[in-house]
């Protein structure tokens, strides 16, 4: 029997063994999958990453118990953790922090480990967005593994990213490295509570002040005025009243106490303003086309694969890869061949 | 198709909070290559029959201290099996007097392991029951 109809009809046991059937990418999931996609697009994906023991899963505990007080949105949460590179098993303990949501039936949390992937998130984790956007579900939190500094994909997938940090991680050079606070649209410095916040609230605002320069000038100065800078007289140009500067989107910092629910209602209101910055700026649009965009490139990129495998007999695959092995044909020379025929 | 994976939910219902054991468990079935959902202190039956079923687990494993066993392991299997999972292993693991054990069984609890039990058999039980 399909899964798909009580799925879209509200069914939460077949929502449950579709997620399932996609995660082991069986051939239901796959075309549950396809019967799905054209009732996707509604929901807001909202990205919690940051490193392991800042408090994410408390926070998305916090966050998601705020959306349904207020506004009785449906919440699904994707917890992911990591699976071991030696066993494949996993400890999947996020809903230790989520016990508040355990009988809502608004909510729905599912746990995930990674499989292998090593971009914070699971390969299918997109798959999972997708079967809950069609469900109904408004908000879909994705919850990233405990990231380091370049477990950046969940960026790829969400509409809006929050960035967790918590007091004591890291000093100014941390937060000028490329990767995770790059991707943040909102900061979070959650255990507020602790000494040391107000470094890290220093340093981060620090980074954003690099990457946001114009925002630092005071409006007595905007408008033309000559300062001397370096020896150099320079002008100051009007950032206040430049058409760009609605456009863009400067991350605001929020200090929160996951555990006492405090600093959640603020940090949902950014939550909601970005969201309202990306439709009113196109970005919605244009995070939907890169997400679907690198969707259709990693299908497309497998099909290519698999196909190439099943027109190339594997005796002469084996031979190349002798070849490559007695350092007869470099790997990159080798894919010329198999794919050419010939080596040019 | 990818490998499936066993999903054991483990939880601890009641008010004993000593988890030492469901940790000990759950680590092992982790090192087995099984995906462990681990829920923690404290939980009601509802609370463990809907993370069952949002988990959509092949096992749960209830690790119950406090000799409420024949309270608490009727509840939780008439949840289970109210929300269409009948399908799911239930083990307990702790505190069972002998002459309860037969009742359990009789509820539909497929096994139940005791102090110095070892992980390897719990493993080997899993495996067999979700074939």
């Amino acid at each position: 029997m399909s899964l798909t109809t009580p799925v879209l009809e509200g069914n939460r046991l077949a929502l449950a063994r579709l997620l399932t059937q996609v995660e082991n990418d069986s051939l239901e999931g796959r075309a549950a999958l396809v019967e799905l996609f054209p009732h996707t697009g509604r929901a807001h994906l909202l990205g919690v990453t940051g490193a392991p023991g800042t408090g994410k899963s408390s926070l998305v505990n916090q966050l998601a118990l705020h959306y349904r007080k207020t506004e009785n949105k449906k919440i699904a949460i994707i917890a992911v953790d990591p699976s071991s590179p030696f066993t494949g098993g996993a400890v999947l303990g996020d809903r230790v922090r989520m016990r508040d949501l355990f009988c809502d039936n608004g909510v729905f949390i599912r746990s995930m480990a990674t499989r292998g992937s090593l971009g914070g998130i699971a390969q299918t984790t997109g798959s999972f967005v997708q079967v809950f956007d069609a469900a109904g579900y408004d908000v879909i939190i994705i919850e990233t593994v405990g990231a380091g500094q370049s477990e950046v994909d969940v960026a790829r997938l969400a509409h809006t990213t929050i960035v967790v940090e918590a007091p004591g991680l890291g000093d100014d050079i941390q937060a000028i490295k490329a990767g995770i606070l790059e991707i943040a649209d909102v900061l979070v410095i959650n255990k507020a509570d602790r000494p040391g916040v107000e470094i890290t609230e220093r340093a981060l605002r620090t980074t954003l002040e690099l990457a946001h320069p114009t925002k630092r000038i005071s409006p007595a100065l905007a408008g033309g005025a000559k300062v001397r800078h370096h020896g150099q007289t320079m002008t100051i140009e009007d950032s206040s009243s430049a058409p760009i500067d609605s456009a863009i989107w400067i991350p605001p910092i929020h200090k929160t106490v996951a555990t006492e629910g405090k600093g959640i209602s603020e940090l949902a209101e950014s939550i909601a303003k970005h969201v309202a910055h990306l439709r009113l700026s196109g970005d919605w649009a244009s995070r939907e086309r890169d997400r679907l965009g690198s969707e259709l490139e990693a299908a497309l990129r497998e099909e290519l694969v698999i196909r190439f495998h099943r027109d190339i007999s594997k005796k002469a695959y084996d031979e190349v890869i002798e070849k490559v092995m007695s350092r007869d044909l470099s790997p990159s020379e080798a894919v010329k061949y198999l794919l050419n025929g010939r080596l040019k | 198709m990818k490998e499936q994976k066993i999903r054991v939910l483990v939880a601890k219902p009641g008010l004993d909070g000593h988890d030492r054991g469901a940790k000990v468990v759950a680590r092992a079935l982790r090192d087995a290559g099984m995906e462990v959902i681990y829920t923690g202190l404290r939980q009601t039956p509802e609370m463990i029959a809907e993370a069952a079923l949002q988990e959509d687990v092949d096992v749960v494993g209830l690790s119950i201290l406090s000799g409420a066993h024949m309270a608490l392991a009727p509840r939780i299997m008439a949840l289970l099996k109210a929300n269409g999972q009948e399908k799911v292993r239930v083990f307990i693991g702790g505190i069972v007097p002998d002459e309860d054990m037969p009742r359990l069984k009789e509820m539909g609890i497929t096994g139940i392991f005791g102090p110095g039990a070892s992980t390897d058999d719990i493993i080997k039980d899993i495996r067999e029951a979700v074939k």
